[in-house]
């Protein structure tokens, strides 16, 4: 397994109290991102950052099994 | 009248300030008899202060609406002498279950470390709190609550305010020197001095059952996204005492509250949830809506809001009154030093500068829940089906669902009053955060205590850790008992591995080195601890002008 699927949220340079707050702090800015768009615009929005994700991530073993595990029980 | 409770009703009594020709002074009144405007008024009284109580009922909560105390506000209320029944009463929980679509996704466990005397939640309802808490202030000298007293007006003046209260025999006034306002969330004292609470307002309705029945339901949390019997929509299921169950249900905007009420509403979705063949009763129902806002600052001169009257949250994560209950214990060791004349009134100003930032931070995790709880739009609701889904699988997604943040404290880390750390420490007991417990043995003040916390009342404590020998050096002696002797008297106390029979200074054995560990202590390590418990500053090795220095700076009398 290459994926990393253990809580891997977190700010170099922020010191966090408590442990669900960089995850917390995540999802509101995902939410946020997506204010105010249709429900076309934020499908585009979607594949655009996983494109930019996928990139980033580069390594073609854990992109392998992210697509795997997102497309279980589908 | 409820199954399982009676309402006690506390007699309205005429007082001679009612037919005073002037109106009479008193120095410190509260104004709501709630659970924050009487852990002020305790707070006040066990303290030193003589508080006046002024409240416009005559009884507790109609109907329990707070559930959920934490760790944090029972450590304030057992300062106060009444955490103890409340333990007793109360129904320990700390199993949380998550369901999605019916399926369980996520088991959380909220066991504290071992050695700590407060259990992480209970629940209980809201009008025994407030019974315990009204036989507390009964035992308390210098405090007085007038029942049936309704303030209806409020002048503030430069050193004070006059009120003008309405009762069964018609108006009155009062002056006082300090007016403390918690009369709740529509703060009829905030309305009056044409004051703001201002934030989000959420279009979501919801209802609350309480019902009594012997079932076989363990007590643990139980919230279900999107249930079979409910479907599109969120439940909440916890115990009570007296095997009363807080339902919750997520009704949306389009509901009719008053209909909704119903028990012929009511009884169906309860059935629903439970099973047809559950017996129960209901106990009492209601609709709410909710907002997460505040005031922009909670002083006005001497006028102090508190509790709900200064800021709101959603229910989910229990952060109303345990954040009122940190308001309090905040606020009325400032306000005895201020009343005292030992610190510049300043000192108020730190109230707001900490209770401010801790209740952006509880609107803040409040606001999160709400928000994952109700999506508000088409993709907001896949995100969050996503992540229930993936929870099923895998660590990350379980650690983001958010069904409510459950109340923590607020660590103060840009707060005036601290010391910022000069030395390393490993611990997170930074310059902000309240003390952590620890079991201990010993002796304060004449009193036994088996809690490190139990040690830490409404006074400034130098804790200092030693070690088998305990503290010789005899310079350090002194300055520790010219440190007890000032204005603002500063309490050591040593701890150490041993029992040290100390002839002059309190001393605590540390019996299972807990709180040598929790602190990141070795001998000569020192926290400076506020009466409130927090920690103001610390150090690896005590110098006298730096404590003088620190303890200034956390009584508002450092050169700005």
């Amino acid at each position: 397994m290459h994926l990393k699927t253990d809580y891997n949220f977190h700010d170099p340079g922020q010191r966090y109290f408590r442990a669900y707050r960089p995850g917390d702090d995540f999802y509101e800015a995902l939410i946020e991102a997506h204010r105010d768009l249709d429900d076309e615009q934020s499908e585009r929005l979607n594949a655009r950052l996983i494109l930019l994700l996928c990139n980033h991530i580069g390594d073609l073993r854990v992109l392998r099994e992210a697509l795997d595990a997102a497309r279980e029980d589908l | 009248m409820f199954l399982t409770y009676t309402n006690p009703v506390y007699e309205y009594r005429k007082t001679a300030d009612q037919s005073a020709a002037q109106p009479v002074h008193h120095p410190l009144i509260v104004v709501g008899a709630g659970p924050i405007g009487m852990g002020a008024a305790i707070d006040a009284a066990v303290q030193g202060l003589d508080v006046l109580v002024l409240d416009d009922n005559n009884t507790v909560s109609v109907g329990s609406r707070a559930v959920c105390y934490s760790k944090r506000a029972l450590e304030v209320l057992d300062r106060l002498g009444c955490a103890e029944r409340m333990i007793d009463k109360g129904v320990t929980w700390q199993v949380g279950k998550v369901f999605f679509q019916d399926e369980l996704v996520h088991r959380f466990d909220l066991l504290p470390r071992p050695g700590h005397k407060i259990p992480a939640f209970i629940n209980l309802q809201q009008y025994y709190l407030e019974e315990y808490m009204v036989d507390r202030m009964r035992q308390l000298d210098g405090l007085e609550v007038r029942w049936k007293n309704r303030v209806t007006a409020v002048v503030p003046r430069d050193d004070g305010a006059e009120l003008t209260v309405d009762t069964p025999d018609g108006e009155y006034r009062l002056s006082c020197d300090w007016l403390i306002v918690a009369d709740g969330a529509n703060s009829d004292v905030r309305s009056m001095l044409g004051l703001q609470s201002s934030g989000k307002v959420f279009e979501d309705r919801f209802l609350i059952a309480d019902i009594v029945m012997k079932a076989d339901f363990p007590p643990e949390r139980w919230f279900n996204f999107d249930p079979s019997y409910h479907r599109g929509q969120s439940t909440l299921l916890h115990k009570q005492s007296d095997n009363v169950w807080r339902l919750d249900f997520q009704l949306g905007w389009d509901k009719d509250p008053e209909e909704e009420k119903k028990p012929e509403k009511v009884i169906p979705r309860v059935r629903a949830m439970l099973g047809e063949d559950v017996d129960f009763e209901l106990e009492w129902a209601s609709v709410y809506t909710f907002q997460c806002r505040r005031m922009p600052r909670f002083r006005h001169g001497r006028v102090i809001f508190a509790g709900d009257a200064a800021h709101q949250v959603s229910p989910f994560g229990a952060r109303g009154a345990n954040s009122g209950l940190q308001d309090t214990d905040n606020l009325i060791w400032k306000l005895r030093l201020v009343m005292q004349g030992r610190a510049p009134e300043r000192l108020i100003d730190s109230y707001c500068d900490e209770r401010e930032y801790a209740a952006d931070e509880n609107i803040l995790n409040s606001t999160r829940s709400t928000d994952f709880i109700t999506p508000k739009s088409k993709v907001s609701r896949h995100f969050r089906d996503a992540t229930l889904e993936l929870a099923k699988r895998f660590d990350f997604a379980r650690r983001l669902i958010n069904s409510g943040r459950l109340s923590d404290t607020a660590v103060l880390v840009d707060s005036p009053l601290n010391t910022p750390d000069g030395d390393a420490f490993s611990s997170d007991l930074v310059p902000g955060s309240v003390m952590d417990d620890a079991p201990v043995i010993g002796h304060v003040g004449g009193r036994a205590v088996h809690w490190l916390l139990e040690a830490l009342d409404a006074r400034f404590h130098l804790l200092l850790f030693v070690d088998e020998d305990g503290l010789k050096d005899e310079q350090t002696r002194e300055m520790l008992r010219s440190a007890q002797q000032q204005p603002i008297p500063l309490h050591p106390v040593l701890i150490g591995p041993r029992p040290l029979n100390d002839d002059v200074f309190d001393s605590l054995v540390d019996t299972e080195g807990l709180a040598a560990a929790r602190c990141d202590a070795r001998p000569g390590t020192a926290y400076l601890i506020r009466p409130d418990q927090h920690v103001a500053a610390r150090w690896r090795r005590l110098d006298p002008q730096a404590l003088s220095r620190a303890l200034a700076r956390a009584t508002a009398q450092n050169e700005e």
